[in-house]
C-alpha cells in the first residue's frame, strides 16, 4: 500500500529538528528508524501531515560510557549498534541476549531503541527490559532538556510521557545493582514475531537471600509495566525455585490482562507467571 | 461495485479512500456446518439451506452394515481448518486492448493461461478466442491459486477498451490477497472407523462439510468431491467405503485448489482415523497400517468401494505401489525402536515427545480426461496435454509446452527429457511455455500433472522427430530405414559404423528441404496432443516427532523423516525441492496457519502479522528417502511430486502431536496445534482428572 500525502522534512541538527517540531505540533510526527511508524502510514493507520526525520542526526546515535557500569545510549542507536556495543554487552547483557530475537535482520539495522519506546507498542520488547534495568530517558524540547524515570513514562497503549513538541534524546542505564544478573524470556506470537508474553528480570542476591529485584513485563497489558508483586514477593526470599514460583504466580496482579484470537488472557496470565519465573532463575543464574 | 482507474497507484489509492459506501449489514455465517442449519442465513436464493450440492461416493449400503455391525467402531469430528496459500508473488495483470484490430492481450500471473483465455472469451467477455491473447510470464508461486479465472483479469481488459487502448495494470496488495484470492481447506468431518479388535479395518464412513465460500471458484466444487472422496482409503484395502460430502455456501472468501487440494484434507481424515483406531484398540499403529496395506500383487488396484469409478462408469485404477517396504525404511531412519526410551528422555528436559505416522498415497498426474470430464466430477473439462519440438536449421531445439510453470524449474526438467531422449546438450535446447500465441493448447500445470502427463507428450514429441530423422538418415545415407539405428544423436547403418549422420546434420539439411524423399515434407517440427490413462499414484511413509512444552504447550517439529516413492526422478534435486517446500506447508497448517474469520464475517487473520506462514528456521533438517516403484502409466515411469509433501505431513504432525499428549487422555484436538491451544487442552485434562 501506499501513505497518504505527507511533507518530509530532514533537519541536520536536533535543535532544528525541535524548532520544526514546535512549529508543526499536532501534525508533525518524528520518524527515526522507521520500522513502526512507516508501515502504519502505509497501511493508511497514521497518516501525520509532516515528517520530521532526524534519522540522520548524528549527535544523536552515539553510546557513551558513564562510567561504574552505567551507560547512555544515544535514541537513534539502532538495534544493531545496541547488539555491536562491547559497553553495552558487558554493562547490560539482557540486551545483547534480547534483540537477536527482535524483528529481523533488516529491522535490527534500521529500528532504534529510541524509536522502539517512543512509539510503544504493547507487544515491543524493549520497554520491558528498559523498565528492568532502571533506565532514565533524556527529553528535549525548545524549553530544554527534562530527564525522567522508566517508571511513568509508557503511560497505555502507543502513549507515553512524550510531549507532542518534545524529542527523545537518550536512554541512560544506571549501573546494575551489586550480586545482580538479568534475562529476558519470552514466548512469540509466531505470525508477527511480536511477544505474546515477555519478561525482564534483573535480580541480585546477598548473604543468600534476594536483595534487589526489578521485573517487568510485556505484551500481556495494555503497557509494559513492572510487577511490583513478584519483585516483592522475591526480595528478601531465598531464591529457591518454590520461592521464585511463587512471587510468579503474582505476575499479572492488578493487571487488565490482554485477549486476542492469538492468545486468551488466561494464557498470557498463565505464560506471564511461566516466563517470569524462567526470567528470574536465568538472571539468578548470570548472577552466579 | 466500483473500481477507481488512475495514472499512478498512490492516485489510485487516494480516489479509493474518497468513495464513501454505506453498507447495510445483514446477518452472515463463516462456518459450514451452522450454515446448513435452520435459521441460518441464506446467501442465495437457488441455496436452500446454503446447500450447494450432496455428493456421495462409495457403498453406502455395504458401509452402513460394515459399521453397524462392527466389534469396534471409532468416532470422531476432525476439522481440516482454512488456509491461505501465500505465493511469494501475489496475484496482478495488466490489460491491453489494440483498438485497431479489436485484439485483447493480458499479461497475467496464472498457471493455466490457456483456460483463462477460453474462459474469458466464452463465458466472461463474449468475444472471440483468437481476439484474446494471455501471457503468464515468471510466475512467482502459486500454489493452486493461480489455476483460476478472476473478476481483475476481465476488468482489465474492459477498462483499456473504456480508455481506447491505455494499458491498465492491477497488482493486488498481500492483504487483498488474503481477501479475495481464493483460500483452501475448510472443511468439517464427522468420520466413523469400523473393524476389529485384530486390528482389520472393515469399514469408513465418511460425512464432510465443505465450506466453499460466498460463491463459487472456477472450479470450487471438484476440489472436496472428486480429488476428496475418492482417496479416502489411502493406501488401506478397507472393503467398505462411503463419504458424503455437502458444498455450503458462507459469508467467506471463495474456497478452491491449495497444494493437494482434496487429497490433503482426505489424508488427514485417514491417516488420524488409522491413529484413532489403533489406541482404540491397544495397537501400535504401524502395525495397524501394516495388517491393512493394499499388498504389492494387488495392483492394478480396483478399490471395492467403487471409490475410483466416475459417475460415467469410467474407472481409475491405483496403478502400483509397495507400502511395507517405504514405511519400514522411514521407522528404521527414525528409530522406531527407541521411541519409548526418547519419550522418557524429553520427560526429563521438561518436555512431551510425540511421534506420528502418515502412511500417504496421492492420486495425481490428473487426470485421463473421459474420467475427469464425466458429469459429477466438478471439473467437466478434458486434461491432456500439449507439445511440440522443433529442431532448427542450426541444430538448436525449442520445445514448447502447454504446461505452465510457477517456479518449478519445469525449463531444466523438460530439457533433460528431451536431451535425454535425442542424445543432445541441454544447452542446445530452450523451453517455451506461457503465451497463448506460439504454444499449443495445454491445460496448466497443477495437480502434479506436469511431468507426467506433459512430460509424456514431450516424450512423445521427441519419438516422432527421432522417427523422421531416422527416415530422413535412410534417404541421406542411402539405406533401408530398417537399417538406421539410433544411438545418442548418431543415426548409423547398422553395420557400416562409418556411414552415419548426427541429428543435426539431419535436420539442417531436412529443415532447408532442397533434396526430400516422395511424401516427406521439410522441417524437423512435431506436435502431440498427450491423453494419459491413468492418473498416477505416489505414495509414502512420513514420520513426525515433536516435543510439547510442559509449560507453554509449545510444540517445536525436532525430526522430520520422508520416505518418498514418485516413480522415477528426473531431477532428484528438483524432486527434494518440491518435498521441501510441500513439507514445510503441511506442518504449516499443523502447527501454525489458519484463516480466522469473527462471527460477523471480518477476515481476522488478515495479513502475515495475524497469518503464520512458517519460516525456515521453525524447521528441522528434513531426513529423505526413497523407494522407486516405477508408474506404468507412463514410458518415463515418473508420478509427480508437487503436493506429496503437503498431502502427508499434515497428518504425520497431528499424529505425532496426539502421541505426545496421549499422557493426558487426550486423543483429538483441531489444528493449528498452538501453544495456547495446546496449553488449553493439557489443562482441561489435568483439571478432569
Amino acid at each position: 500500500m501506499i501513505p497518504a500525502a505527507f511533507d518530509y522534512a530532514r533537519p541536520a541538527s536536533l535543535d532544528e529538528a525541535l524548532t520544526l517540531l514546535a512549529r508543526g505540533a499536532g501534525s508533525a510526527k518524528v520518524l527515526a528508524g522507521g520500522q513502526s511508524l512507516l508501515p502504519l502510514m502505509r497501511l493508511r493507520l497514521a497518516s501525520p501531515g509532516k515528517l520530521i526525520d532526524i534519522g540522520r542526526i548524528a549527535e544523536l546515535r552515539a553510546i557513551r560510557d558513564l562510567g561504574n557500569g552505567a551507560t547512555a545510549i544515544g535514541a537513534l542507536a539502532t538495534y544493531r549498534d545496541v547488539l555491536d556495543s562491547a559497553l553495552v554487552g558487558r554493562n547490560h547483557p539482557i540486551l545483547a541476549s534480547a534483540i537477536p530475537g527482535i524483528g529481523d535482520v533488516q529491522v535490527r539495522n534500521r529500528g532504534t531503541l529510541g524509536g522502539a519506546i517512543a512509539h510503544a507498542d504493547p507487544a515491543s520488547d524493549i520497554p520491558a527490559i528498559l523498565l528492568a534495568l532502571d533506565a532514565s530517558i533524556a527529553i528535549r524540547s525548545g524549553n530544554g532538556e527534562r530527564v525522567v524515570g522508566i517508571d511513568g513514562f509508557f503511560q497505555g497503549a502507543f502513549a507515553t510521557d512524550l510531549a507532542e513538541d518534545e524529542i527523545l534524546t537518550e536512554i541512560r542505564l544506571p549501573a546494575t545493582p551489586a550480586g545482580a544478573g538479568m534475562a529476558y524470556c519470552s514466548i512469540e506470537q509466531p505470525a508477527s514475531g511480536y511477544s505474546m508474553v515477555g519478561v525482564a528480570a534483573v535480580v541480585g542476591r546477598a548473604a543468600g537471600s534476594i536483595s534487589s529485584a526489578r521485573v517487568a513485563i510485556t505484551g500481556v497489558a495494555d503497557v509494559a509495566y513492572r510487577a511490583t508483586a513478584v519483585e516483592k514477593a522475591l526480595i528478601g526470599s531465598d531464591g529457591s525455585s518454590a520461592a521464585i514460583d511463587a512471587a510468579a504466580a503474582h505476575a499479572t496482579d492488578g493487571q487488565q490482562v490482554t485477549s486476542d484470537f492469538n492468545a486468551n488472557a488466561e494464557y498470557r496470565a498463565a505464560m506471564a507467571a511461566v516466563h517470569a519465573s524462567r526470567a528470574i532463575e536465568a538472571a539468578l543464574a548470570a548472577a552466579g | 461495485m466500483a473500481a477507481v482507474i488512475a495514472e499512478t497507484a498512490a492516485q489510485a489509492v487516494d480516489a479509493l479512500e474518497a468513495i464513501v459506501v454505506e453498507w447495510e449489514p445483514l446477518a452472515v455465517v463463516v462456518d459450514a456446518e451452522k450454515a446448513t442449519q435452520p435459521g441460518a442465513p441464506q446467501l442465495h436464493e437457488n441455496a436452500p439451506n446454503n446447500v450447494v450440492f450432496n455428493w456421495t461416493v462409495g457403498n453406502k449400503s455395504g458401509t452402513d452394515a460394515a459399521v453397524d455391525s462392527a466389534e469396534v467402531v471409532v468416532r470422531q469430528r476432525v476439522v481440516n481448518q482454512r488456509l491461505i496459500p501465500n505465493p511469494m508473488e501475489v496475484r496482478g495483470d495488466i490489460g491491453v486492448f489494440n483498438p485497431g484490430t479489436d485484439e485483447y492481450t493480458i499479461w497475467m500471473s496464472s498457471q493455466t493461461p490457456h483456460i483463462q483465455r477460453l474462459l474469458l472469451a466464452a463465458f466472461v467477455m463474449g468475444i472471440p478466442e483468437h481476439k484474446i491473447r494471455c501471457i503468464s510470464p515468471d510466475v512467482g508461486g502459486a500454489f493452486g491459486s493461480k489455476i483460476f479465472c478472476y473478476a481483475d483479469m476481465a476488468l482489465c481488459l474492459f477498462a483499456s477498451k473504456a480508455l481506447n487502448g491505455r494499458p491498465v495494470k492491477w497488482v493486488e496488495t498481500r492483504r487483498e490477497n488474503y481477501q479475495s484470492t481464493i483460500h483452501g481447506r475448510d472443511h468439517i468431518t464427522y468420520l466413523e472407523i469400523a473393524g476389529t479388535r485384530q486390528g482389520e479395518i472393515t469399514g469408513l464412513r465418511v460425512k464432510t462439510f465443505a465450506n466453499l465460500g460466498g460463491r463459487l471458484s472456477t472450479i470450487g466444487p471438484g476440489i472436496p468431491t472428486t480429488l476428496y472422496g475418492r482417496v479416502l482409503s489411502g493406501c488401506y484395502k478397507i472393503p467398505n467405503v462411503y463419504c458424503e460430502v455437502t458444498g455450503v455456501y458462507t459469508n467467506t472468501t471463495f474456497v478452491d485448489a491449495y497444494r493437494g487440494a482434496g487429497r490433503p484434507e482426505a489424508t488427514y481424515v485417514v491417516e488420524r482415523a488409522m491413529d484413532l483406531f489403533a489406541d482404540e484398540i491397544g495397537m501400535d499403529p504401524a502395525e495397524l497400517r501394516r495388517r491393512n496395506f493394499i499388498a504389492p500383487d494387488k495392483f492394478p488396484y480396483d478399490n471395492p468401494s467403487g471409490l475410483g469409478t466416475a459417475s460415467n462408469g469410467e474407472k481409475i485404477y491405483i496403478d502400483s505401489g509397495n507400502y511395507e517396504p517405504a514405511m519400514d525404511m522411514a521407522l528404521k531412519t527414525v528409530g522406531y525402536d527407541s521411541l519409548a526410551k526418547a519419550k522418557t528422555d524429553a520427560r526429563a528436559r521438561g518436555k512431551y515427545l510425540g511421534l506420528g505416522l502418515s502412511t500417504y498415497i496421492e492420486v495425481c498426474g490428473v487426470a485421463p480426461s473421459k474420467w475427469i470430464g464425466a458429469v459429477g466430477e466438478g471439473w467437466g473439462a478434458a486434461m491432456w496435454e500439449s507439445a511440440n519440438l522443433k529442431i532448427h536449421l542450426t541444430g538448436k531445439v525449442v520445445l514448447t509446452m502447454g504446461t505452465q510453470p510457477q517456479g518449478q524449474g519445469h525449463e531444466t526438467t523438460y530439457a533433460q527429457i528431451i536431451a535425454s531422449e535425442l542424445g543432445l546438450t541441454m544447452d542446445d535446447i530452450i523451453v517455451q511455455h506461457s503465451d497463448t500465441q506460439g504454444t499449443p493448447f495445454g491445460y496448466g500445470s497443477y495437480g502434479s500433472r506436469t511431468s507426467s502427463v506433459g512430460g509424456t507428450a514431450a516424450v512423445k514429441a521427441a519419438g516422432k522427430v527421432r522417427e523422421k530423422a531416422r527416415h530422413y538418415a535412410a534417404h541421406m545415407l542411402e539405406a533401408s530405414v530398417d537399417d538406421i539405428e539410433v544411438v545418442g544423436n548418431e543415426y548409423r547403418v547398422k553395420g557400416s559404423p562409418e556411414k552415419k549422420k548426427t541429428l543435426q546434420e539431419i535436420a539442417f539439411a531436412l529443415d532447408l528441404g532442397f533434396s526430400l524423399p516422395a511424401g516427406m515434407e521439410p522441417y524437423l517440427d512435431e506436435t502431440v496432443y498427450h491423453d494419459t490413462p491413468n492418473c498416477t499414484w505416489p505414495f509414502g511413509t512420513h514420520i513426525a516427532v515433536v516435543e510439547i512444552d510442559e509449560e507453554t504447550g509449545k510444540v517445536d517439529l525436532v525430526r522430520y523423516v520422508a520416505v518418498d516413492d514418485v516413480g522415477k526422478k528426473i531431477n532428484p534435486m528438483i524432486v527434494d525441492g518440491q518435498l521441501h517446500g510441500g513439507i514445510a506447508q503441511g506442518v504449516g497448517q499443523a502447527l501454525w496457519e489458519g484463516a480466522v474469520y469473527d462471527d460477523d464475517g471480518q477476515l481476522l487473520s488478515g495479513s502475515m502479522l495475524d497469518y503464520a506462514v512458517p519460516r525456515a528456521s521453525w524447521f528441522p533438517n528434513f531426513e529423505l528417502g526413497e523407494t522407486v516403484t516405477p508408474s506404468p502409466v507412463n514410458p518415463l515411469g515418473v508420478k509427480g511430486v508437487g503436493e506429496a509433501g503437503a498431502i502427508a505431513s499434515t497428518a504425520a504432525v497431528a499424529n505425532a502431536v496426539m502421541d505426545a499428549l496421549s499422557p493426558f487422555g487426550i486423543r483429538h484436538i483441531d489444528m493449528p496445534f498452538t501453544a495456547p491451544k495446546v496449553w488449553r487442552a493439557m489443562h482441561d485434562k489435568e483439571a478432569r482428572s
